[in-house]
């Protein structure tokens, strides 16, 4: 690497079978102006400890397996520069909010779990035959939707979100966001399954409008929106259930 | 290798991003606009005693101890406008103005806007009252 | 799935917000800086606040303004325990919202006795 200069990284650690407690590493990584922080990762891999852990995988933001803290904020490594973090030390550290599993790899299965419980697919309104062709859908149709579909699933918005750091239980940002881009796509007809999850106390009413969630998206979903629209619709739904002929 | 996943504690999380920081402090208005409601409800309830209570009462509110705390909880009313109307763009669905989709910034704006006007109103209405 | 009782205590907590966002700074002015100081108010005196007061429209907006602060206050507090690590509990909820409930039952009624 031409004109590199060294910076220090610090790294949260967490070898279960071997310490008890999480501990903090460092090592001197040289970089260049283009170095990534999981580049930097990947080279203390590589020439210092092998043993070093870490989700990684496109290496271009699109794959969303590299979240973790960067100096505190949920970040994606392969996106974030050791050029910004000048002259150091940089602290790396697993993402917030989620118990550690090992070194910077997180336990998601709370994540993956309650994904599966939002019906994250389009159900259809009605049976279509395959010979009634495809859906059509205007670009206004398109619109109500698309934003919430760029989602990669990172699991920032959780690491961002107090809320859920102070209880699991909490759907969270980046589900509600996924769910609401189901219950917007005209195609769609699952919305008022899916609204009992927003209904509940663990759904949209466990937000209390941080919108630290929306800050840290790296794809500008803006979750925070999508939970706080969802509250709105709850809150007059609470009140509108009880008129004649309402639609869920 | 066995699985021995790490809880970390939440202790004193707004302590840990500044972001957080303000979060807190937009919540913590809460106390004052409590504070206030509660020296309005007594004004209200000093004025049921009768004249020489009420009077006490508005002798209390000239000194020098109620007048400070007036000014933290006005100081306090303009930090919750100001977050308040920062905050509502999320609560909105999309807004469209002559086919163009409104931005945050000009929802915060029109909110802000708001509040000098209806205040401004307000303060003309009480004054004329008053005279 | 059992759905929150939340959306009650929001909206009270949303309009209360929007009114104290609206005009609590100036309220706060007028009747806390402006009106003791006599800064361009007239000292106003037990006769015309009891006017003010004995009149539906006077006490209606003292009654609505007193009210709805209560519940604003009384959810973002509620709220506020649950983030300091306080246990959103029964006992918490009671007061807070019962705060807010006691404070509109006793506006309502010294209001009324005017």
């Amino acid at each position: 690497m031409s004109d590199t200069r060294p910076i220090e990284i610090e790294v949260l650690r967490y070898q279960p079978g071997a310490r008890a407690e999480p501990y903090v590493q460092s090592w001197a990584v040289q970089f260049a102006d283009d170095t990534s922080v999981l580049e930097a990762l990947q080279r203390i891999k590589d020439l210092h400890d092998g043993s070093l852990t870490f989700r990684w995988s496109c290496r271009m933001a699109i794959c969303g397996s590299c979240g973790m803290m960067i100096n505190g904020v949920p970040r994606l490594a392969c996106r974030t520069f050791l050029r910004e973090f000048l002259p150091g030390p940089v602290r790396v550290e697993p993402l917030a909010h989620f118990p550690i599993e090992r070194d910077l790899v997180v336990d998601a299965n709370d994540f993956m779990t309650k994904l599966a419980t939002i019906r994250p697919f389009i159900v259809p309104r009605e049976e279509r035959p395959l010979s009634e062709g495809e859906y059509r859908q205007t670009p206004a149709e398109l619109e109500r939707f698309e934003q919430f579909s760029h989602c990669i699933n990172c699991m920032l918005c959780y690491a961002a979100c107090p809320q859920y750091g102070l209880d699991t239980k909490f759907l969270g940002p980046g589900l509600t966001a996924l769910l609401h881009r189901y219950n917007n796509d005209s195609r769609d007809g699952a919305r008022e399954e899916r609204m009992q999850l927003v209904h509940s106390d663990e759904g949209v009413w466990g937000c209390t409008a941080v919108g630290y969630c929306s800050v840290v998206c790296p794809k500008q979903v803006d979750p925070a929106n999508a939970v706080n629209q969802n509250k709105t619709m709850s809150a007059v739904d609470w009140f509108a259930r009880f008129l004649p002929g309402r639609r869920p | 290798m066995t699985r021995k996943p790490y809880v970390r504690p939440m202790r004193g999380w707004w302590r840990r991003d500044p972001y957080f920081t303000r979060y807190m402090a937009r919540e913590a208005t809460a106390v004052l606009v409590l504070a206030y409601a509660a020296i309005l409800l007594v004004t209200i309830e000093r004025l049921a005693q009768g004249r020489d209570a009420f009077e006490a009462w508005m002798e209390l509110l000239r000194g020098r101890a109620f007048l400070a705390l007036h000014l933290a909880i006005v100081a306090t009313f303009v930090l919750h406008t100001v977050t308040w109307f920062a905050i509502m763009p999320k609560t909105m669905p999309p807004v469209e103005v002559a086919g163009r989709r409104l931005g945050p910034a000009a929802i915060t704006g029109a909110g802000l806007v708001a509040s000098l006007a209806a205040s401004v109103t307000l303060f003309l209405t009480l004054r004329h009252l008053a005279s | 799935m059992k759905r929150s009782v939340q959306p009650v205590f929001w909206i009270l907590f949303g309009a209360g917000g929007m009114l104290s966002a609206l005009v609590g700074w100036m309220l706060a002015w007028i009747t806390g800086i402006a009106v003791p100081m006599g800064l361009g108010f007239p000292q106003l005196g037990y006769d015309s606040v009891l006017a003010f007061e004995r009149h539906w429209a006077g006490a209606g907006l003292t009654f609505v303004v007193i009210a709805l602060f209560l519940w604003h206050a009384a959810h973002r507090i509620f709220h506020t325990l649950h983030d300091l690590g306080v246990h959103a509990n029964a006992g918490a909820w009671v007061a807070c919202y019962g705060t807010a409930a006691f404070g509109t039952f006793a506006a309502a009624a010294l209001l009324l006795s005017l």
